[in-house]
């Protein structure tokens, strides 16, 4: 993978090719489509939205309480509690499991818990064996790429670029794209992986506290075919995964699969309350720095359940491709929890944004996306990448400031607009003129015609 | 009823014509309107980036300048946002409290002050319009309704430009954001130009001729892309549609 430099430069590189950003944009704007079709058939759409962010808002609030409460219900049920403060401390727990049951390969479900830790690697480097079995991100895998995308991971990769993926790796016929033969292809690969697996990890959709039981949530059954042919199911959670009960799950399986992509409900919604018999069954509970954020402005994006239907929605997103945002989530919501992870190596994200809110609009928890983004750009303009912005901002300042100062400018612009030769008006160093035409002022300011307005008037 | 007019500073220089447009509508309309001389910008800009010193200073002097009048009305949805929703999220921000509730855009105002019914615009206007939505005014100032949103279909920009007579409204397929962006337009101008590129297409795609918008921001970013690109569509101000006065017009 290339080191992340910044928004700008890596959203440059995603549109040099312009009809593959053109193919990304549309693709992921039928997800958008099909999502407001979705959310149509629910004429309280709206007041489920509302209730999400409400249910939400008030776990955050107690949330100490409401882990204690899973943890002793879980536990009571058979599951085994672990707790995880940073991302290297759930590797730790989880390769010591695997290591304490001899595990060689593993079944892995999405779950961008165990990217944001960097699981994959740090399970391969001791020698065990992880298969995503997410068909997105079995492709990502194969590639040795990242996901772009939480719901979507591979939506950066065309059928032909999975068919050469897939005829380099799992010697598929080299040319056919057909989908049908390539999807049927990963399926027979992934079925050998399943069979010899001897313990499957998979994320969490959900915790519900008062039964200590957890949601998962797949359209492929890979995360249930993990857990059914092992005797080992880790599962990792973030702390903000937890919900008070069963009864508020409706709210939000309702919402996640219409606004992730359009269904009234994922394939496979599975609950999971305790081991089978002679299995093990383990929760992670991870904070890796979501504690940190509970009292600050960034709170809202705990609230977040990943249907990632911000990302699908966002203009720039969707035209820059979710490698342009250097971490594993991309779009608003990776805006914000990039941003609040490391502040100066992702200081750009921030002005990654048009604040055009359609993020928060269709945010099924209600979660004020683009306000926080504008929020956070208070101290994101104050990082050293930022210096000469904010000098530049400066200066416009002191010109709105001082209309001496501002008439002459206006006068200068008009001027170089007007009479300067164009390849100097139009030279490397104005951005806005590389593909647009610089506005000219008008003649007279209305500052000016409002002059004669009231001469009129008075006289 | 004494209304402001706030005329954006990007407008005040290279819109003197929507602006006059904007105060000539108000004025046909019974408003007795008043452009308070000694107006700057609103601050937008240094609220968008994180600036709040700076903002702070502006958005005083807009109280200053603004603050006793019964209604403060700009041919500008995103200026009006700022004002409304931006300038709150300042240091002491409850002082702007009352800005809040008499700013308005400017069709805003006609439909909600005004009243649809009494609305009377003289000159028709022919030419095939494709009537922009410019986000602050969708999704912020919810002048129409987000599509993002499940709630009963409305729009009053175009329930305003609608009595214009003759005129032939045009909705693009979506109602996505130009791109511009203040800063954004030139701190991304790769994504900024393929988003404006994107609605001038849109728009051209139905057959328009003229796109029309109550930003006359968004509408100056994707002038200057199809200026550059020589395409046959032009631009108008809503303002001066309704004024019935063509751009750069500035008789009295």
């Amino acid at each position: 993978m290339r080191a992340f430099t910044d928004h700008p430069t890596e959203a440059s590189r995603f549109v040099s090719d312009g009809e593959r950003a053109h193919w990304h944009d549309r693709a992921l704007w039928f997800v958008r489509a099909k999502r407001d079709r979705a959310s149509e058939t629910l004429p309280e759409w709206e007041r489920l939205r509302e209730e999400a962010h409400r249910i939400k808002s008030h776990t955050m609030k107690h949330l100490a309480w409401y882990l204690r409460l899973f943890e002793e219900r879980a536990t009571a049920n058979g599951i085994e509690v672990r707790w995880a403060s940073d991302a290297l401390e759930h590797n730790e727990i989880v390769a010591s499991i695997l290591r304490e049951e001899g595990v060689e390969r593993v079944v892995k479900s999405k779950s961008m818990l165990t990217e944001e830790c960097g699981l994959n690697p740090y399970l391969q480097e001791r020698g065990i064996e992880v298969v995503d079995t997410d068909l997105g991100e079995r492709i990502v895998q194969l590639a040795g790429d990242t996901p772009s995308h939480i719901v979507l991971p591979a939506i950066h990769l065309k059928k032909e670029d999975v068919s050469e993926i897939f005829a380099e790796h799992m010697g598929t016929e080299e040319g056919n794209s057909d989908p049908v033969y390539l999807t049927v292809s990963a399926r027979k690969s992934l079925r050998e992986k399943f069979l010899t697996a001897d313990a499957a990890i998979t994320g969490v959709n959900f915790a519900l506290a008062r039964e200590g039981a957890v949601t998962i949530c797949t359209n492929e059954g890979n995360a249930d075919l993990g857990v059914a042919v092992t005797k080992l199911h880790i599962a990792s959670m973030g702390i903000e995964k937890i919900i008070p009960s069963a009864q508020s799950l409706g709210v939000f399986t309702r919402l996640l699969a219409r606004s992730a992509t359009g269904q009234a409900v994922t394939t496979y919604t599975s609950h999971y309350s305790a081991p089978e018999e002679g299995a093990r069954m383990v929760v992670v509970i991870v904070d890796n720095g979501r504690s940190g954020l509970l009292a600050g402005e960034e709170s809202p994006i705990l609230s977040c359940i990943r249907c990632g239907s911000c990302m699908n929605t966002c203009p720039v997103y969707r035209r820059s491709g979710g490698h342009s945002y250097g971490s594993v989530v991309p779009g608003p919501i990776g805006t914000l929890l990039a941003y609040s992870r490391d502040g100066e190596r992702y200081s750009s994200l921030p002005f990654a944004c048009t604040l055009c809110a359609s993020c928060t609009m269709v945010c099924p928890a209600k979660v004020p996306l683009h306000d926080t983004i504008y929020r956070v750009r208070k101290s994101a303009i104050e990082t050293p990448t930022y210096t000469g912005k904010r000098k530049a901002l400066s200066l416009i300042y002191a010109l709105l400031r001082y209309r001496p100062l501002y008439l002459t400018a206006m006068t200068l612009y008009g001027w170089a607009v007007k009479y300067l030769p164009r390849n100097l008006l139009y030279s490397g160093y104005n951005v806005w003129g590389r593909d647009r035409d610089m506005p000219e002022p008008a003649r007279r300011s209305f500052s000016r015609i409002y002059d004669d307005i009231e001469r009129r008037e008075d006289g | 009823m004494r209304v402001a007019l706030f005329v954006p500073c990007y407008m005040n220089d290279f819109h003197p014509d929507a602006a006059l447009s904007a105060y000539e509508v108000l004025k046909r309309h019974g408003c007795d309107v008043v452009y308070p001389r000694n107006q700057k910008c609103c601050g937008q800009p240094f609220l968008n980036n994180g600036m709040h010193e700076e903002a702070s200073e502006m958005a005083d002097i807009f109280l200053s300048v603004f603050g006793d009048f019964d209604y403060i009305v700009s041919p500008s949805s995103s200026c009006i946002g700022a004002v409304k929703y931006r300038y709150a999220t300042l240091e002491g921000g409850e002082r702007f409290d009352s800005l809040s509730r008499k700013s308005y855009e400017l069709c805003e105002f006609l439909h909600d002050i005004v009243g649809v019914e009494n609305l009377d615009f003289q000159t028709p206007f022919t030419r095939k319009t494709g009537l922009h939505d410019s986000c602050h005014a969708v999704r912020e100032l919810y002048l129409s309704s987000p599509s993002e949103l499940n709630i009963p279909r409305y729009s009053k920009v175009e329930a305003v430009l609608s009595r214009v007579p003759g005129i032939e409204i045009v909705r693009p397929q979506r109602d996505e954001c130009c791109g511009f962006g203040g800063g954004f337009s030139v701190m991304e101008p790769d994504i900024s130009v393929m988003m404006g590129r994107d609605r001038i297409d849109d728009h051209s795609s139905k057959g328009v001729e003229v796109i029309t918008g109550v930003d006359a921001s968004c509408l100056m970013h994707m002038e200057a892309i199809a200026r550059r690109e020589k395409r046959n569509i032009s631009f108008l101000h809503i303002a001066n549609i309704l004024a019935g006065r063509e751009k750069g017009d500035i008789r009295l």
